[in-house]
Order: structure tokens, then C-alpha cells, then sequence
């Protein structure tokens, strides 16, 4: 190699201010989880530095957003090293709004789960892990780099893993084995895929291989695309590799539960959506008969599976794996209709599915146990528990004055666009996945609210616990937020199709991170 | 010497889906352990083994005199080691864990979050 | 565990260990070594000694608490990363300060300080791991 012009290696220009505010959300998680972690004795002085944290990192992503609103997506490469060589962290309309949700449901929770501390939740560490998986979560829908995509989920696994042993009890130890061996193994396969896509193209930095991915080997692009449908399935809890979910969200404390009910599974499914459709879109398409049978089959046996269950928070984990199939659908429909209801979706899921565990948790400490069987009559106890558990169901269904309406539509249209008997199916499937939900969430509803109270002798003596003023106003927020966005849907439509537009052509990602335009 | 480090990144895989298999913790976690190394493995074959010149620029240079051997599967599968190794002391010290609580290695035993009998759901409504 | 030989030999082992730690972890920058091995080997150093006295002993000997010498690391190595924002570079970016005393010049740099940061959280964790699978009742990572 002759010392003629050497292409430069260094990034020379000053770095914009407003770059900084891609890392600084997942640097200040990062820290306060250290801080966490050295005053993690002083329950006081924990919650109110979490709550600090966590404000300090909405407050970085609501700037984020606005700023990639209006002007596209933003970019920041480590250390100076131009993009191929260096970590990028590039933050579009899709990642820099899921992290927003992520951040607010971490707030919720936090603020749910402060009165059962230490004695429910247990351990010192609960916020210091509770930061850390924020910091996992948001490392991953900000990463512009696919080995970095892999270290982020890395940490969040590593951090729910502890979220959920903390207090030891005997079920949580068996749950958190069934997760932890599958969710690392299905990581494992993840990092199985990058060693191949590394050695085909010698990058895995997500702008440039949209670059250099249409001159690779199809055929071998179409392996290592499949083994990331597995690794990601099996995160998301999509149907053939949706086994764990039920079997381990219900093991830990409620609010513990329905912050991996929020944040896991959506940070499994927004990197299929990001890996299949922007980054290997020649790869989704040769998998899209796969896709759709993988998402119809997870939209029907989701519901279902929470018809036949009688525990409420395992009945709840098979919604999620419905929710989850809607997604999927949304990536075997790569149409802009179809795209944006995927986004729009995982936002919308992770506000709701949070807030479903949260009134979980409440409708089991006003009656001390989780069996539907055995809980009746809680209408005429608590008329607004009832009100914020019926809406949330008909969220998590779809029905219109809530967020979850909307996401529903965008895909029902995306799949009438598609046409044919693609689009046909998977929205017949969109529609008996709505219906099945309705039924199966009425179905608890009416169980536990409607029917008077099954007679004593039945039912396993629990012991009810008071709900406090912080259960509420958790619970509360959300709620709220979840209404007002279904009322008000125009600002997060916008932002979703300006994500869904830059998913399906790159252009705008790959010159943020600072390439050369995609060859065609 | 790719096709040798193929084959054995092959056998390791097979070590480990088989280890996975099992039903007995402990050989599901070496299993864990045995697929991970081959998945390093993997990654250190993809980065074309060809030289051996250490990725050293000399002094006085600005790139580096002829070929060179390529850094970057080493920095993978370091930090793929590092969290590879911080996952199995995780899992080792559940399944001890586990074993003590549940006085149970076999996983068909382990049924408490997922009941063996679990009830048919209430016929009403 | 706990013959008289080890027991005598174990602080000998334990002291070596610690300074032998800290040499590889300050030459990592450009030679062998590193944050990591230094702290992988600092709480090999702990761990020998959870094993020759008791795991209480060990933590009482430690004096901070291992989980929390792991958050300071972390909090030292993201900040070493963020004093780049006074740069106008990105994130990450080494900034060197080259100390001339007499003769010697000493280079130092951020990335030495990320490297005592990686130090810090490796030998907390893993002491923390390696104790508390020595006493019976682990403390969770």
C-alpha cells in the first residue's frame, strides 16, 4: 500500500452542541445508576436522586425529539473517529420517541413502586438496576452501531436479571431462570449473526451497512437475517419462541413486572423493525413469508392464551405477546402506512402494557391474591380501579378514544394498501387479534369487577394491602397520558411517519451519521 | 486454517446446542458457555486470519508499513468475552441459587411460576 | 481451605496480587494489561482472601463496600468521558496532559483514568460475585 492520499481517519470539525444530546440521555442513566449504586443504602436519598436522574434524562430527550422533528436525524461518533471506524449513536424519530416512553415509564414506576419499597420490592439496588436497564433501553434505540445494539441489550438483560431475583423468593428464582437462559441464549444467537455479517461485510456500523449490504452475497445475507429474526423473536416473545414470557413476568413485584412488560420485549421487536426494515431491507423481503406467518400466528395465540388463563398477570403476558404480533405485522407490511403503525404500536405499548401491570398490581393488593377465579365484586370496592382497568383493556385492544386506536388503523391501512392476499390476511388477523383481546380482557373485567363476590370458602386467604397515594398518581399519569395522546393523536402521528419515512429510505440516517449516500 | 477453525467453531456450536438440550441446569449453563466460545470463535474466523504483523503504525508513519493483521475481531470479542463471563457468573450463582431454594437441578421440576395443574379458567360470562 | 500454610502464605499472596494489579492496569495503554486484567486479577486477590480468613472478614478488610467501588468506577469512567464537552470533540475523546518533572516526562490522559474507572467496577463486581458465593447467602450482581 503506497503512502499516496490517505483517506482521512479523524472527524476535524467542532462537534455541535446539539449532538451531545444523543449520548447525554444514556450517559446520565449510566451515571445515576453508579451514583444508585454507592447510596444505595438510604432508601430516601436513592429515590429522590433516581427521580432526579430520570427527569434530568426526559427533559435531554424531549429536546432530542424536537430537535430530530425538525431536522432529521442526529448523529455523534465517539472519540473523533470518522463513522465506519468510530461507535456512532444516531438518534431518528422512532428511537429518540421510544426513548422518550421508556424514560416516562421508568418515572411512573419509580413513583409506583416507592411506597413498597424496601419491604415488597426488596434489596438496596432496586433503583441503581432500575437506571441501568433505562441505560440498556435507551443505549439500545439510540445506537447508530449494530455491535453496540448488542452491548446495550447485553446490559439491559444483565439488569433485569437482577430486577427480577430482587427479594428471592422461591418463584422468582424459577422464572428468572427460564428468562435469563433464554434471553441470553437468544443474545447469544444475535452475536452469532454479527460474526457472520462482519465477516461479509466488514462493518456493522448500521448507516454503512445499509451502504455496502446490497453488493454482499443475498443468499448469505438471507442466513444471517434469519438468525437475527430468532434472536430477536425470542426477545420480543414472538410465537414459536414466546414460552418464557408468561412463565417469568409475573414471578417479581408488580411494579418490577410491569417495568420489563413496558420496556423488554419493545426493545426486542424495535430492533427486528430497525435490523429488517432499514438496515437489510433486501433480506425482509426474502423472509416476509416467514414474517407473516410469524405475525399472524403471535396475533392469535397471544389473546388466546390469555382467555384460557386464570392468574391476572400471566393473562396480561399473553396480551403483551398479542401486541407483539401487531408489530410483527407492521414489519412484514413495509409500506409507510405499515411502518408508522409499527412505531406508532411499540410507543403505544409500552405506555399501556405498563399501566395494565401497574393496575395489575393494585387489583392485587386490594384483594390479596392474583387468582381471577377467586376475585369478585370489586366494582362495588373500587369503582375507579375498575374505570382505569376497563380503558386500559380497551387500549391494549384498540378501541378508539384511547392510543392504542391508532397505531391499529395506521397497520389496518398499511395492510389494505399492501392488497392481495398478504394484506388481506394479516388484516383479518389485525382484526381477530382486536376482537380476542376485547374478549379476554371484558372477560377478566367482567370476572373481577362485574360478578359479586365468589363465597369465601373458595378462595386462597391473601393478604390485602392498603394502595397508596403514590399507586395512584402513578398509575394515574399514565393513564392520563395514554387518553390525552388517544384524544390528541396529530403530534406523535407526525413524528411517527417522519420516523417511518426515514426507516424506509435511509438517505437522511445515513448522511446524519455522515456517509456517502446509499449506491444503488 | 479457516476451513480447521470453521469446523471446530461447528463443533462447538453442536457442543452447546446439545449441552442446551439437556434438562439438567448445569449442563445447560456450560452449554451456554461452550456456544458463546464458539460464537467468539466465529467472530475471530470472520476477520480473516492471514497475517501475523501486529496493527502497529511505526513511528514516523502515518499508516501502517504493508498489510497488517485486523484489530477490530479482537476489541469484539473482548468485550464479548468480558459480557459473555459477567452473564455466566450471573446464571451460575441463579442456578446455585436455585438449587438451594428449590432443591431442584432438573428444569421439569422446576414448576412453581408455571403450575403443573393449572386450573381450567372460570366458565362464567 | 483453611490449613495453617495457606492461611500464613494467603496476605503474602493477597499484597502481591494487589501491587501486581495495579502495575498491569497503569502499563495497559501500550503494552499487554489493562483496567480489566488488573481488576479481574485485584479480586482473584480478594477472593484468595474471602477463602483464607471468611468471606465477612474479607468485606471488612475491603472497607467500601465492593458493589459500591464498582459505581464509583462507572461514574468515574463516564465522567473522564464527558470532560471532552470542554473540547468541542464527541463523546470519549482522550485529551492528554503531558506532566514535564525534570528529566521524565509523564503523559497523562483520560483514557488512563477510564482505564482505573474499568479497574474499579471489574474488581468491585467480580469480589462482589466471588464473596458472596463464598459466604452462603449470596449477594446478588
Amino acid at each position: 500500500m503506497a503512502a499516496h492520499d490517505l483517506p482521512p481517519a479523524m472527524i476535524e470539525t467542532a462537534t455541535l452542541p446539539m449532538a451531545w444530546v444523543v449520548v447525554l440521555p444514556l450517559v446520565l442513566a449510566l451515571m445515576g445508576a453508579a451514583l444508585l449504586l454507592i447510596v444505595r443504602r438510604s432508601h430516601g436519598l436513592s429515590f429522590v436522586l433516581a427521580l432526579v436522574s430520570v427527569l434530568a434524562i426526559i427533559a435531554c430527550e424531549i429536546t432530542l425529539l424536537l430537535h430530530v422533528f425538525e431536522s432529521g436525524p442526529v448523529s455523534m461518533t465517539m472519540a473523533k473517529w470518522l463513522p465506519p471506524f468510530g461507535i456512532s449513536f444516531t438518534a431518528d424519530a422512532f428511537g429518540a420517541s421510544f426513548a422518550l416512553a421508556a424514560a416516562v415509564v421508568t418515572l411512573v414506576v419509580l413513583i409506583y413502586a416507592e411506597p413498597e419499597h424496601p419491604s415488597a420490592v426488596g434489596g438496596g439496588s432496586f433503583y441503581a438496576l432500575v437506571l441501568l436497564l433505562l441505560a440498556g433501553v435507551t443505549g439500545s434505540f439510540l445506537t447508530g452501531d449494530l455491535f453496540n445494539l448488542y452491548v446495550w441489550f447485553e446490559v439491559l438483560l444483565i439488569s433485569s436479571f437482577g430486577l427480577m431475583v430482587l427479594g428471592g423468593r422461591a418463584v422468582q428464582l424459577d422464572g428468572t431462570v427460564k428468562y435469563g437462559f433464554l434471553n441470553f441464549l437468544a443474545t447469544t444467537i444475535f452475536l452469532l449473526s454479527l460474526g457472520l455479517l462482519y465477516g461479509l461485510l466488514g462493518t456493522l456500523n448500521m448507516a454503512d451497512v445499509m451502504r455496502v449490504a446490497p453488493q454482499a452475497n443475498p443468499a448469505a445475507m438471507a442466513g444471517v437475517a434469519a438468525l437475527m429474526l430468532l434472536a430477536f423473536g425470542m426477545k420480543a416473545a414472538a410465537f414459536p419462541v414466546n414460552a418464557w414470557l408468561p412463565a417469568s413476568y409475573h414471578a417479581p413485584p408488580a411494579a418490577i413486572s410491569a417495568l420489563m412488560a413496558g420496556l423488554l420485549t419493545k426493545v426486542g421487536i424495535y430492533a427486528l423493525l430497525r435490523t429488517l426494515v432499514a438496515v437489510l431491507p433486501a433480506t425482509r423481503d426474502v423472509l416476509e413469508p416467514v414474517l407473516i406467518i410469524v405475525a399472524i400466528a403471535t396475533l392469535v395465540i397471544g389473546p388466546l392464551g390469555a382467555i384460557a388463563e386464570t392468574n391476572l398477570r400471566r393473562a396480561l403476558g399473553f396480551i403483551v405477546i398479542g401486541g407483539i404480533g401487531a408489530v410483527m405485522a407492521g414489519i412484514a407490511l413495509p409500506n409507510l402506512a405499515g411502518v408508522s403503525g409499527a412505531g406508532l404500536y411499540i410507543f403505544h405499548a409500552m405506555l399501556t402494557m405498563t399501566a395494565l401491570y401497574l393496575v395489575a398490581g393494585l387489583i392485587e393488593r386490594q384483594t390479596g391474591q392474583s387468582d381471577t377465579r377467586y376475585i369478585g365484586g370489586l366494582y362495588a370496592t373500587s369503582a375507579p380501579l375498575s374505570v382505569l382497568f376497563l380503558v386500559l383493556v380497551l387500549a391494549a385492544a384498540g378501541v378508539p378514544p384511547t392510543l392504542g386506536f391508532w397505531p391499529k388503523v395506521q397497520l389496518l391501512q398499511g395492510g389494505l394498501q399492501t392488497g392481495g392476499w398478504i394484506g388481506g390476511l394479516l388484516v383479518t388477523a389485525l382484526l381477530v387479534n382486536a376482537v380476542l383481546t376485547l374478549i379476554a380482557g371484558t372477560r377478566l373485567w367482567a370476572h373481577m369487577f362485574w360478578r359479586a363476590a365468589p363465597t369465601p370458602a373458595e378462595a386462597t386467604p391473601g393478604e390485602p394491602l392498603p394502595i397508596g397515594r403514590l399507586h395512584w398518581l402513578g398509575s394515574g399519569v399514565l393513564f392520563a397520558l395514554i387518553i390525552a395522546a388517544g384524544l390528541w393523536p396529530n403530534p406523535m402521528m407526525e413524528v411517527v411517519r417522519s420516523g417511518a419515512a426515514d426507516m424506509l429510505d435511509p438517505a437522511r440516517y445515513v448522511s446524519a451519521v455522515g456517509l456517502a449516500e446509499v449506491t444503488p | 486454517m479457516d476451513y480447521v477453525l470453521a469446523a471446530l467453531v461447528g463443533c462447538f456450536v453442536a457442543l452447546g446446542v446439545y449441552l442446551l438440550l439437556s434438562r439438567s441446569l448445569i449442563r445447560m449453563l456450560l452449554g451456554v458457555v461452550i456456544l458463546g466460545n464458539g460464537v467468539n470463535l466465529l467472530i475471530f474466523t470472520a476477520g480473516r486470519l492471514t497475517l501475523q504483523i501486529a496493527p502497529i503504525v511505526p513511528p514516523g508513519l502515518d499508516q501502517p508499513d504493508g498489510a497488517i493483521a485486523n484489530p477490530l475481531p479482537q476489541a469484539l470479542i473482548l468485550t464479548a468475552i468480558v459480557i459473555g463471563f459477567a452473564m455466566f457468573s450471573f446464571l451460575l450463582v441463579l442456578a446455585f441459587r436455585t438449587y438451594q431454594t428449590l432443591d431442584a437441578d432438573n428444569t421439569d421440576t422446576m414448576r412453581l411460576a408455571e403450575p403443573v395443574d393449572a386450573p381450567q379458567p372460570p366458565l362464567s360470562y | 481451605m483453611n490449613t495453617v500454610i495457606f492461611r500464613t502464605i494467603a496476605p503474602l499472596i493477597v499484597a502481591t496480587m494487589l501491587v501486581f494489579s495495579i502495575y498491569v492496569c497503569l502499563r495497559g495503554h501500550n503494552e499487554p494489561g489493562g483496567g480489566f486484567i488488573g481488576g479481574l486479577i485485584a479480586a482473584s486477590a480478594i477472593a484468595v482472601l474471602g477463602m483464607a480468613s471468611s468471606a465477612a472478614q474479607a468485606r471488612k478488610a475491603l472497607y467500601f463496600d465492593p458493589l459500591s467501588i464498582a459505581g464509583f468506577g462507572v461514574l468515574l469512567a463516564g465522567l473522564t468521558g464527558l470532560v471532552s464537552v470542554f473540547n468541542n470533540s464527541p463523546f470519549m475523546t482522550s485529551i492528554w496532559l503531558y506532566l514535564e518533572l525534570g528529566e521524565a516526562t509523564v503523559p497523562l490522559s483520560t483514557p488512563l483514568l477510564f482505564d482505573i474507572g474499568v479497574y474499579l467496577v471489574v474488581f468491585g463486581t467480580i469480589s462482589s460475585i466471588a464473596l458472596g458465593l463464598e459466604s452462603n447467602e449470596g449477594e446478588e450482581p
